[in-house]
């Protein structure tokens, strides 16, 4: 028995979340006194991933699988974990990953976990605790199957240095034709700008703004710190901002170091979706705003007025 | 075309999450229960498909007779026939077989079903039980067309939108952007009215273990004040968030 991590990329690049699990899966072997390994596909230099723990990463080059697919991926997954002898699959929870997750679990008769954000309590029963009711609770679940699916949640382990001196092989994967009945046409994506789920920081306006035409500063905000936008349902709804951008219990999750929320008044749905963030930072013009309530540092004041000084501010001391 | 919708029954947005029985039960007194938003978005694209291509709609959910209400709801928002598989839902993977089960004796071509329940937030559900059917499996989706067997979507990835082409049978789980906010129909009087004189089927479950079970419940640790900073005092501010907080 082991545990497999699939570490995931994109353009061939690691993201944090890719270190992140592989930290994770790396504790996770050492309480069970096993080994790990790690999967990845079309990476193209996985030394990275020994400083976090990767015993052993199987290599897996693909033409097929250069534009995501769902069920090859999957394919993948159960394959390595097959030659790996691996009880325990540890994924993270990007967007691509949670499409692969549940379908992983039924390919290995797995129970699966979700929304994970910390180590395993107990490894008999195994009993790990996950998010809950829109991160207004936690749950400890214990996973009574065989095999086991942890899908972390972002930013909940961290990223932990455990260098080994790992070994990489390539591994050979068969994908049958049955694996593409989804295909994938077109991608669109903005280039260059920070998405929300990689973000470390993330800038947020709602309908205080007034406006789509005030959100110029608010995008320069984000510039400044390197940081992505987002926006309140309301704002997203009146075609103030794409869809994309919407955060909160129905809309996309936060879950950041940083979260600036302007002109936004904290409604139970928004919090809901951004509490997981870590610093929260509020600035309203209404000292009785619920976001107040909810956050770390707040100004009382008019954004028209704060932000420009705010990027001010923050130019000169990046600057410094 | 037949489409499936699956329902989950959870508690209203605005809910405040309390636990019971030392912290191993949900405390549901007070609670408000609704169609989970992401399961609205997609039955209405279903009565969309309903009423421009002539399409049947079943919506389904798995649970104990506490749910009627919200089926009854999705029937008056006008889906033909409900189903409620009579067991309680408390694992995804048990809930997944039992959809699976209700798939494959119905014939559908078309499994609508929300991105993720907003309870336990799972986002199991779907993508289990397309495998478990073997149909093609499209997540979080926010725009789908189906012409003849072909199925064209558009899908949500980190900074904008895939499309992908497909074959139904398929199970598709969705969320805004399927259709509009403001396409969401509040149900009238007459659809209340038909709404009791539609079917609803109350199936018996399969017997199957769960996989996982949730032991006990915690809610998050209470939250400092805030440090209020002088709109005037910028520098303040960011020497916070440099010195203290550490995020920049
Ligand atoms: C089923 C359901 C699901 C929902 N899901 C979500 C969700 O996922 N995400 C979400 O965000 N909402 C969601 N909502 C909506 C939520 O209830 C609120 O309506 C919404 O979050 C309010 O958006 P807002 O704060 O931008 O606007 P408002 O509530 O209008 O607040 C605007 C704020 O701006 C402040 N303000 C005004 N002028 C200025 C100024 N010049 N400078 C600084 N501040 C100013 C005001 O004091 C106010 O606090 C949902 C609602 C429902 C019913
Ligand atoms: N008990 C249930 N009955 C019917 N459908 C469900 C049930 N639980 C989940 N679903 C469907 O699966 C989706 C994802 O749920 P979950 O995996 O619980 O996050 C929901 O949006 C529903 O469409």
């Amino acid at each position: 028995m082991s545990v497999l991590v699939f570490a995931d990329s994109s353009e061939g690049k690691f993201k944090k979340s890719a270190f992140e699990v592989v930290s994770y899966g790396k504790r996770v072997a050492e309480q069970l006194g096993t080994t790990v390994a790690v999967v990845t596909i079309n990476a193209s230099d996985v030394s990275e991933l020994y400083t976090y723990g990767a015993e052993k990463v199987l290599i897996v080059s693909n033409e097929q699988l250069k534009t995501f697919n769902a069920k090859g991926y999957t394919s993948v997954l159960q394959q390595a974990a097959t030659a790996e002898n691996a009880s325990i699959v540890v994924l993270d929870s990007s967007i691509n990953v949670l499409h692969v997750a549940p379908m992983l679990a039924v390919a290995m008769n797995a129970g699966y976990a979700s929304n994970v954000v910390a180590l395993p309590s107990e490894v008999a029963p195994f009993t790990i605790k996950r998010k809950a009711f829109s991160n207004k609770g936690f749950s400890n679940t214990v996973m009574n199957t065989e095999n086991k699916i942890i899908g972390v949640a972002k930013n909940s382990y961290g990223v932990h240095e455990n260098p080994v001196a790992g070994t990489s092989e390539s591994f050979d994967v068969t994908l049958s034709e049955s694996d593409f009945g989804v295909t994938s046409e077109k991608v669109e994506k903005a280039s260059g700008k920070v998405t929300i789920a990689d973000a470390d920081s993330v800038v947020s306006a709602g309908r205080g703004l007034k406006g789509p035409e005030n959100w110029g500063m608010i995008e320069e905000l984000a510039e400044v710190l390197g940081a992505a936008t987002a926006c309140s349902k309301p704002v997203s709804d009146l075609g103030w901002r794409p869809h994309g951008e919407h955060v909160g219990q129905t809309g996309k999750p936060v879950a950041s170091n940083l979260y600036i929320a302007i002109g936004i008044s904290g409604a139970i749905q928004h919090l809901a979706g951004i509490n997981a963030s870590k610093v929260k930072v509020v600035i309203n013009t209404d000292p009785e705003a619920p976001f107040f309530k909810a956050a770390d540092y707040g100004i009382v004041g008019d954004a028209f007025e704060v932000i420009p000084v705010l990027i001010e501010k923050l130019k000169a001391f990046k600057a410094a | 075309m037949k489409i499936l919708v699956c329902i989950s029954h959870v508690p209203d947005t605005t809910s405040k999450i309390n636990f019971i029985e030392n912290d191993t039960q949900f405390d549901t007194n007070g609670v408000q229960f609704v169609i989970n938003p992401y399961d609205e978005f997609s039955l209405t694209r279903a009565m969309w498909f309903k009423e421009k291509q002539g399409a049947s709609v079943t919506v389904v959910n798995v649970g104990n007779a506490t749910t009627e209400p919200t089926l009854r709801k999705a029937l008056a928002i006008g889906a033909d026939a409900a189903i409620r598989v009579n067991a309680a839902a408390t694992d995804g993977l048990f809930v997944a077989k039992q959809l699976a089960e209700i798939v494959k004796n119905g014939e559908y071509d078309l499994v609508l079903t929300g991105r993720e329940s907003i309870d336990y937030n799972g986002g199991m559900v779907p993508g289990m039980l397309a495998s478990l059917v073997d149909f093609n499996f499209v997540n979080g989706c926010v725009g789908i067309e189906v012409d003849g067997t072909g199925v064209s979507l558009v899908r949500e990835i980190d900074g904008g939108n895939e499309t992908h082409a497909s074959t139904l049978p398929m199970v598709v789980a969705g969320q805004k952007g399927i259709v509009e906010e403001s396409d969401l129909r509040i149900p009238n009087m007459r659809g209340i009215m038909m709404a009791r004189k539609k079917p609803l089927t109350v199936v018996e479950p399969l017997e199957i273990e769960n996989a996982t079970a949730a032991q006990s419940y915690e809610k998050p640790a209470p939250k400092g004040a805030v440090k209020l900073i002088d709109a005037d005092n910028i520098d303040a501010l960011i020497d916070l968030l440099h010195n203290e907080a550490k995020v920049i």
